[in-house]
């Protein structure tokens, strides 16, 4: 047969590549300078888009979405190509999906550090971005399909599933945890309120972290790990096992994110079921990985690629034994809200995905520039500077998560809980100056890559298009009886219906019940919506990134109970778009900020966002001085309002014509209150409206009446 | 307040468990079959599409 010579496209590949890892190197500058604002909380400049609150998203945005994102294009449009035999589809989709993406990031960095941000975690963009993400989603998907339906290889190689099942399933997550209602341009709020939306945003959550960091990481691997070994994978059967179980275990563990929380017992037992039954699938994959590089262990002593390569591939092991445990609801008690899940976390993205990503870097660059790596020395020292910041990083996290933890359950012997919470953060600082020096030889060390890949690049020259040949592809080939799934593997559209459809089970099962819940709330009837100062203090709340250090969420534990009242309960939450319930306590629960033991005076509040350490000694809580300058913006009110009433928050018709009165005269009091205690302020000043959002925390649930409440 | 479990309140609401792990364990049992049915043969000239 005729064989057809084509070629494939380099340029794109090498654009990702260089945007992986100048985005990288961004994300983990931001991660180490928030880092330092643990124990420096100067660090913050009293400047508003360098508060913790703020970067942090930055950070989470940039390593996922802008590194690891542009990591795994660069990775699939290689390893298509050649998969597939073929040329990307379409060279001009090539450019706006890399354009596009870039753009998205840019805008992200922007209107994050502004405040623009839903208040979801790994969603914060505002809408107009998220339309972006799906438009440039589409184009990405419409390349990668054209290309396998013009591919010259018959089977689809498993690499390729996992690539389908990262489109399909990021494309479904990022359109149902992303319906809001606009308010402006750079303002909505999410369509789903409290428990629904704590069960929606966690779906999509996990699910980020298991679609975006794990399956298309896990195709780069089945491809680029036997590439680099130059043998076959150690077993395809157990490729094919472990995806399809990945992708169907994986969509349901969502809850366990939310363990002890309001949501209902039955959906938090079915997350942490599945969570437990997927170290299965993972360790498969895991082991897979590992073997593939049987009787080649020689080679990974000298080949860099092949040692990032296995240290990423154990630290996905390691992150996919944690995962299960801390869904196991004993475990959880200990590990949620502390650093634990930080520790966690930072497995999988430093190991996992940045060793995945170095090595990567350490292959593509010398094949694309027809050379050999400038200093596989220099890579070998990254590769130790890497590994002993991961560790360095790791193992203080455990320590903080797993100390703090026990302090915050400790009780004396008169039954009275032992330690105040700041001394739970004091305790652990130490751990954070260490942690950061982690971090600190981890970027370190990918500063050494960038400067050996840009030597080997000048050493090297560019191969823009690098040609190949193979016979086209015979249609209508008659193999016989053939088993069902050989049928789907080969046809890529069947592949990303069935895919759909396993995901889409999961999700549907695990959503619909708790929607139904809507109807069913227990309604409390002293919840109330909010005042149209308090909203607006509540979007001061959200605009802050108050969430990534404050939980809003009271578990059913003795010493939560003892430290902040009450447990939360689900009624309490329905006006509440988003839910602000938090995934980790650097600083104290706020659920019950407004009444009983925890309530402060308005003047408390107004110094301690002056200065922290005023209020707090030892308080690593940045300043927040400029929303004390700040003017109240008070001409949206009213928009505000009608977007809430839209999506089901019972203000009364017309209600948005008198709401800045209300809002006045409320702010007035406040402001009165605050003269009274030699406090001078506007009352149209920000700091306002966010104490009367304080002061409202667990209020309405204060004024029902007492029933003796469940122990669970 | 009285805190009703509000789930006991859907008609069935076990039905969406037992779902969930029959579905599971339908797709999980079909693909094992496929994948231990299926000769080593095809797996082998699959798995070294990646080096060709």
């Amino acid at each position: 047969m005729q064989v057809e010579k084509y070629y494939y496209d380099n340029k794109i590949v090498k654009a990702f590549a260089y945007a992986t890892m100048l985005f990288g190197i961004v994300g983990m500058l931001v991660g180490l300078l928030v880092a330092i604002q643990f124990y420096l909380p100067a660090a913050t400049f009293n400047f508003a888009p360098t508060t913790f609150g703020r970067l942090r998203p930055l950070h989470t945005n940039a390593v996922i979405f802008a590194f690891v994102g542009n990591c795994m294009f660069m990775g699939i449009y290689y390893s298509l190509q050649r998969l597939c035999k073929a040329r990307m589809f379409s060279d001009t989709l090539s450019w706006i999906h890399f354009w596009g993406w870039q753009a998205i990031i840019a805008s992200a960095a922007i209107t994050l550090l502004l405040g623009y941000t839903t208040g979801k975690e790994y969603a914060e963009l505002e809408w107009p971005i998220d339309i972006a993400i799906t438009l440039v989603w589409v184009v990405f998907g419409i390349n990668m399909f054209g290309t396998i339906l013009k591919r010259r290889e018959r089977h689809l190689y498993v690499a390729i599933w996992f690539y389908i099942a990262t489109w399909v399933t990021v494309a479904m997550l990022h359109i149902v945890n992303s319906i809001e209602m606009p308010v402006s341009l750079f303002k909505s709020y999410s369509w789903y309120a409290g428990v629904q939306d704590a069960l929606v945003q966690w779906w999509y959550g996990h699910n980020a972290v298991a679609f975006f960091l794990t399956t298309p990481i896990l195709g780069i691997m089945y491809y680029f790990l036997p590439k680099a070994a130059n043998r076959p994978v150690y077993s395809y059967r157990l490729s094919i096992i472990h995806f399809w179980a990945l992708i169907f275990l994986y969509i349901w563990a969502g809850p366990h994110h939310l363990l002890y929380t309001s949501l209902p017992d039955w959906a938090q037992s079915l997350g942490s079921v599945f969570s437990i039954m997927l170290i299965f699938p993972s360790w498969g994959g895991m082991l897979n990985g590992l073997f593939t590089l049987r009787g080649a262990w020689d080679k990974v002593r000298e080949e860099p690629v092949l040692k990032f390569f296995v240290v990423a591939v154990t630290c996905y092991g390691m992150s996919t034994l944690e995962g299960p445990l801390l869904s196991i609801k004993s475990i959880n008690a200990i590990s949620h809200f502390t650093d634990w899940t930080i520790a966690h976390v930072h497995i999988g993205a430093m190991g996992w995905n940045g060793f995945m990503a170095f090595g990567l870097l350490y292959f593509l660059v010398p094949k694309m520039w027809n050379t050999t790596l400038y200093s596989k020395k220099l890579a070998t020292n990254h590769f130790w500077l890497g590994t002993i910041g991961i560790v360095i990083y790791a193992i203080p996290m455990y320590w903080a998560g797993f100390t703090q933890a026990q302090m915050w359950k400790t009780f004396t012997e008169e039954g009275t809980l032992k330690f105040q919470f700041l001394e739970t953060v004091t305790h652990i600082i130490p751990m954070y100056v260490t942690r950061s020096i982690g971090g600190a030889l981890y970027l370190v060390g990918a500063l050494m890559m960038v400067y050996n890949v840009i030597r080997t690049i000048a050493k090297g020259s560019f191969i823009a298009n690098e040609a190949a040949e193979a016979a086209p592809l015979v249609k209508n080939e008659n193999h016989g009886r053939e088993y069902w799934h050989r049928v789907i593997e080969r046809k890529p559209l069947m592949m990303l219906v069935v895919s759909l459809i396993l995901v889409a089970i999961g999700g549907l099962l695990e959503l619909i019940p708790t929607f139904l819940v809507k109807s069913n709330i227990p309604t409390i009837a002293q919840v109330k919506p909010y005042t149209p100062l308090e909203l607006q203090g509540r979007d001061i709340y959200v605009r802050e990134g108050c969430y990534t250090c404050h939980s809003q969420m009271v578990r059913p534990f003795r010493d939560e109970v003892a430290r902040y009242g009450e447990y939360s309960k689900a009624g309490e939450f329905v006006y509440d778009h988003p839910f602000q319930w938090g995934s980790k306590r650097t600083g104290p629960d706020l659920a019950r900020e407004g009444v009983g033991r925890l309530k402060k005076t308005d003047s408390w509040h107004y110094n301690h966002l002056l200065d922290p350490r005023l209020m707090s000694p030892g308080s690593i809580m940045p300043s927040y001085v400029f929303l004390l300058e700040n003017t109240l913006d008070t001409s949206n009110t009213a928009a505000k309002i009608n977007a809430m009433r839209t999506i089901g928050v019972p203000y009364p018709e017309g209600y948005e014509n008198i709401a800045n009165k209300e809002l006045m005269a409320q702010a007035n009091g406040i402001r009165i209150g605050l003269k009274m205690d030699k406090i001078e302020t506007p009352a149209i000043a920000e700091v306002v409206a966010l104490i009367a959002y304080l002061q409202r925390l667990g209020k309405d649930i204060s004024t029902v009446p007492k029933e003796p409440t469940a122990s669970r | 307040m009285k805190f009703v479990h509000y789930l006991d309140k859907i008609t069935n609401i076990n039905v969406y468990a037992f779902t969930s792990f029959g579905i599971f364990a339908f797709v999980f049992i079909v693909m094992l079959v496929y994948v231990f049915k299926t000769d080593k043969k095809t797996f082998q000239d699959i798995s070294r599409i990646p080096l060709d």
